[in-house]
C-alpha cells in the first residue's frame, strides 16, 4: 500500500514538473536551444532503447534509424494524411484544442510504437539465427530499404518529406513535456527489467548464449522481445521528432543517424543505461559547442570521438549505473571483497 | 538391464530418469558417438568415463539438446526429448554444468545462481516494468533460494564477487550451484574436477556426494580421471571412440581388459 502511495506521488511530481519544465522552458527559450532540447531527448529516447537490444542483450544491432523513421513516418501519416481523411466523421479527432492534440497524439504514438514494434519482430526473428557482424549487416540493411523506399514513395513526400507536420501542442506548449515523459519512461522501463531476476535473464544471453539457454532461458523470446521494445521506443521517438520538429526527411534517417545512435550506446559504455543518456547528450551537443570551428568541427569531433574509444574502450561508463540502488543483501559482509 | 519402461505395461517398474536408445552423432564422416544405449535410475550417480575424444561431451550435448542426435531416440522419464531446444529440455529438469567452464562472466556470483532461478519465477515481463508486489515477493523468494544453494556450496562469502574473478575451483563449484538452482531431476557434470590437484579432486567428490543428497538428485558424471569416478560412482559406462566399451560396477571395469587397454593405449 505504502509502495503504491509513493508511486502515485513520484508519478504525480514527474507530471507536475514535467508540465511546469515544458511551459517555463518553452517560454523563456530560444528556439535555437529549445531545439537542440527536442533533439536531446529523441536522442536520449534512442540510445537507451538500442542500449536495451545491444547492451543488455548484447545483440549488435545497428539499423536503429530504420525503427526511428518507421515511427516518424507512421505518426506524422496520421496527423497529415490520415486523420484529415477521417476527421470528418468522427469530429471529436478535430485538432488544435488541447484534448484534440492529446488524443492525436496519442493515436499517432500508438501507430508509431505498434508498426516500429511490428518491424522489430520482423527483423528480430531471421536475425535470430544471424550473429556478431552478420546481424549487423542485416540490420543496417534493413534501415537502408526503408530509407530508400522513403525516398521513392511520393505519398510521403520522397526526397523532400512531409513538412509543416500540425505539432499537436496548440493549447500550451508540451512538446518538452512528451519528449521528457517518454525519456523517463525507457529509462525506468530499462532499470526495472535489469533490476528484477527476469531481467538478469536477458543480460545472461549476452553474457553466454550457450551457457543461458541450458539454464532454461528462452533466448529466442529474449531477443525478439528485447528487439520489439526496443525499435518501439524508437518508433515513439520518431513520432515525438516528427511533430515537434515538425518536418521529417528521409535523410534524417540516414545511416549516419544509424551510427551516430550505435556510437552513443558503445561510447557510453555497452549495458550502461546512464552512459547512454549521457553519451546521448554529449553526441548532440558537442557538434553545436564546436559550430565556431565551422569545417573542421566533424573533424574534431571525429578525433574527440576515437581517442576517448582508444583510452577508454569499455565506454564512459563501462556497465556502471548512477542511481540504480543495488540491492544490497542484510547480510554482515567480510571486508577486502569488492562488488 | 532396466530397459523397460512404463510403457511396456507388464510389472510395475520404476520409470528410468533417462534413457538413450541406440544414439548416434555423426560429425561429417566421424561418428562422436555410436549406437549409444545408456539408463540411468532415479537417484544413482553414475560414472561416464573414456579417454579424451571418446565422446563424453557430445553425449552431454546431445541429452540437453545442444546437438540433434543423427538416429536413435533420447527419453527424460519415459518422454522423448531429442529434437527440444535447450531451453525446454532444461525447464523439463536437466541441467548440466560445462567442462570448459562457461560462467556468466561479468555478473556477479549471486546474480549467475539467480539467473537459473528464474525458472521457478512466477513474475512475467510486465510485472518487472511495473514492479509491482508479485514481482518484489517473487524475487525476493528467488534471491533466498540462491543464497541457500550458494551457502550449501560454500558460496556465500563471494557471493558479490564478478564470476570471472573467482580462483578457478570456486568457478567449478559455481557451474554446479548454478546448475542446482535450476532444480533439477537429472544433473549432468562435465568433468568437474578437472584441472584440479587430487586433494581437490577429493573435495570436490565429497561436495557431490553431499549435493546429491541434500538435493534429491540423480546425478550423471563425466570424468576422464578413472581413480576419482571408482570411490563414488555405483555403476560406470566406459566410452572408447564413441562406442560403449563397458558398464557395470567399479570393481569390474577395475578389471576389464578392454577399459584398461582403452586407458593405456591412450
Ligand atoms: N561440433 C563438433 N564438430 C565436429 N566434431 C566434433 C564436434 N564436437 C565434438 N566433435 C568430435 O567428437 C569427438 C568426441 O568429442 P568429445 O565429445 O568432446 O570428447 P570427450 O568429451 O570424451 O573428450 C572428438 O573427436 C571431437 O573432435
Ligand atoms: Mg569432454
Amino acid at each position: 500500500m505504502r509502495i503504491l502511495m509513493l508511486r502515485v506521488i513520484a508519478i504525480l511530481v514527474t507530471f507536475i514538473g514535467l508540465y511546469m519544465l515544458s511551459q517555463f522552458v518553452t517560454y523563456q527559450m530560444d528556439p535555437y536551444y529549445f531545439q537542440v532540447l527536442i533533439e536531446c531527448g529523441v536522442y536520449i529516447i534512442l540510445a537507451v532503447s538500442l542500449n536495451l537490444i545491444n547492451g543488455i542483450t548484447g545483440q549488435f544491432s545497428i539499423g536503429h534509424a530504420g525503427f526511428f523513421a518507421v515511427g516518424a513516418y507512421v505518426g506524422a501519416a496520421w496527423t497529415m494524411i490520415w486523420q484529415p481523411m477521417v476527421v470528418e466523421r468522427y469530429s471529436f479527432l478535430q485538432m488544435g484544442t488541447l484534448h484534440g492534440d492529446i488524443l492525436n497524439l496519442l493515436i499517432a504514438l500508438i501507430l508509431g510504437m505498434t508498426s516500429a514494434g511490428m518491424a522489430g519482430f520482423v527483423v528480430g526473428l531471421p536475425s535470430l539465427r544471424l550473429r556478431g557482424d552478420y546481424l549487423a549487416i542485416a540490420t543496417l540493411g534493413f534501415a537502408e530499404v526503408i530509407y530508400v523506399l522513403l525516398l521513392n514513395i511520393n505519398s510521403v513526400g520522397g526526397a523532400r518529406g512531409l513538412n509543416g507536420i500540425p505539432t499537436l501542442i496548440s493549447s500550451g506548449n508540451l512538446a518538452l513535456f512528451w519528449v521528457f515523459l517518454f525519456v523517463i519512461i525507457s529509462i525506468v522501463l530499462s532499470r526495472n527489467i535489469m533490476q528484477s531476476v527476469r531481467g538478469l535473464t536477458w543480460l545472461s544471453v549476452r553474457e553466454d548464449e550457450i551457457a543461458a539457454d541450458a539454464m532454461g532461458v528462452d533466448t529466442t523470446k529474449v531477443k525478439v522481445t528485447a528487439f520489439v521494445i526496443g525499435s518501439a521506443l524508437a518508433g515513439a521517438a520518431g513520432v515525438l521528432y516528427a511533430h515537434f520538429l515538425t518536418g521529417i526527411s528521409p535523410d534524417i534517417f540516414s545511416m549516419n543517424t544509424s551510427i551516430l545512435i550505435t556510437t552513443m550506446v558503445v561510447l557510453g559504455g555497452s549495458g550502461s543505461v546512464t552512459g547512454s543518456v549521457i553519451a546521448a547528450i554529449v553526441l548532440i551537443v558537442l557538434p553545436e559547442v564546436l559550430r565556431f570551428l565551422k569545417n573542421d568541427r566533424m573533424v574534431i569531433y571525429s578525433v574527440l570521438l576515437i581517442v576517448m574509444m582508444l583510452t577508454r574502450p569499455q565506454g564512459i561508463f563501462g556497465t556502471k549505473e548512477i542511481g540504480f540502488p543495488k540491492w544490497r543483501r542484510k547480510q554482515p559482509k567480510t571486508e577486502g571483497r569488492s562488488a | 538391464m532396466a530397459t523397460q519402461t512404463a510403457e511396456d505395461g507388464g510389472a510395475i517398474r520404476i520409470m528410468s530418469v533417462l534413457e538413450m536408445r541406440d544414439v548416434t552423432k555423426k560429425f561429417g564422416g566421424l561418428a562422436a558417438v555410436s549406437g549409444l544405449n545408456l539408463v540411468v535410475e532415479p537417484g544413482e550417480l553414475l560414472g561416464l568415463i573414456g579417454p579424451n575424444g571418446a565422446g563424453k561431451t557430445t553425449v552431454f550435448n546431445l541429452i540437453t539438446g545442444v546437438y540433434k542426435p543423427s538416429s536413435g531416440d533420447v527419453l527424460f522419464q519415459g518422454m522423448r526429448v531429442n529434437g527440444l531446444r535447450p531451453c525446454r529440455i532444461a525447464s523439463s529438469g536437466i541441467c548440466r554444468t560445462f567442462q570448459n567452464i562457461r560462467l556468466f562472466k561479468q555478473l556477479n556470483v549471486l546474480d549467475n545462481v539467480r539467473i537459473a532461478a528464474h525458472l521457478h519465477t512466477k513474475a512475467n515481463l510486465l510485472d518487472s516494468i511495473l514492479r509491482n508486489n508479485r514481482l518484489m515477493t517473487n524475487d525476493r523468494e528467488l534471491t533466498e533460494f540462491s543464497l541457500m544453494i550458494l551457502r550449501s556450496l560454500k558460496l556465500e562469502d563471494v557471493s558479490d564477487q564478478r564470476s570471472s574473478d573467482l580462483p578457478y575451483g570456486l568457478q567449478r563449484r559455481l557451474e554446479i550451484a548454478r546448475a542446482i538452482a535450476t532444480k533439477p531431476r537429472l544433473l549432468l557434470l562435465d568433468e568437474p574436477a578437472a584441472g584440479m590437484n587430487p586433494q581437490e579432486k577429493v573435495e570436490l567428490m565429497e561436495l557431490v556426494r553431499s549435493v546429491r543428497r541434500d538435493y534429491q538428485l540423480t546425478i550423471l558424471l563425466i570424468e576422464h580421471d578413472m581413480r576419482v569416478v571408482m570411490g563414488i560412482c555405483e555403476r560406470i559406462y566406459v566410452l572408447d571412440y564413441g562406442e560403449l566399451i563397458a558398464e557395470g560396477k567399479p570393481e569390474a571395469i577395475r578389471k576389464d581388459p578392454r577399459v584398461l587397454s582403452a586407458y593405456l593405449g591412450e
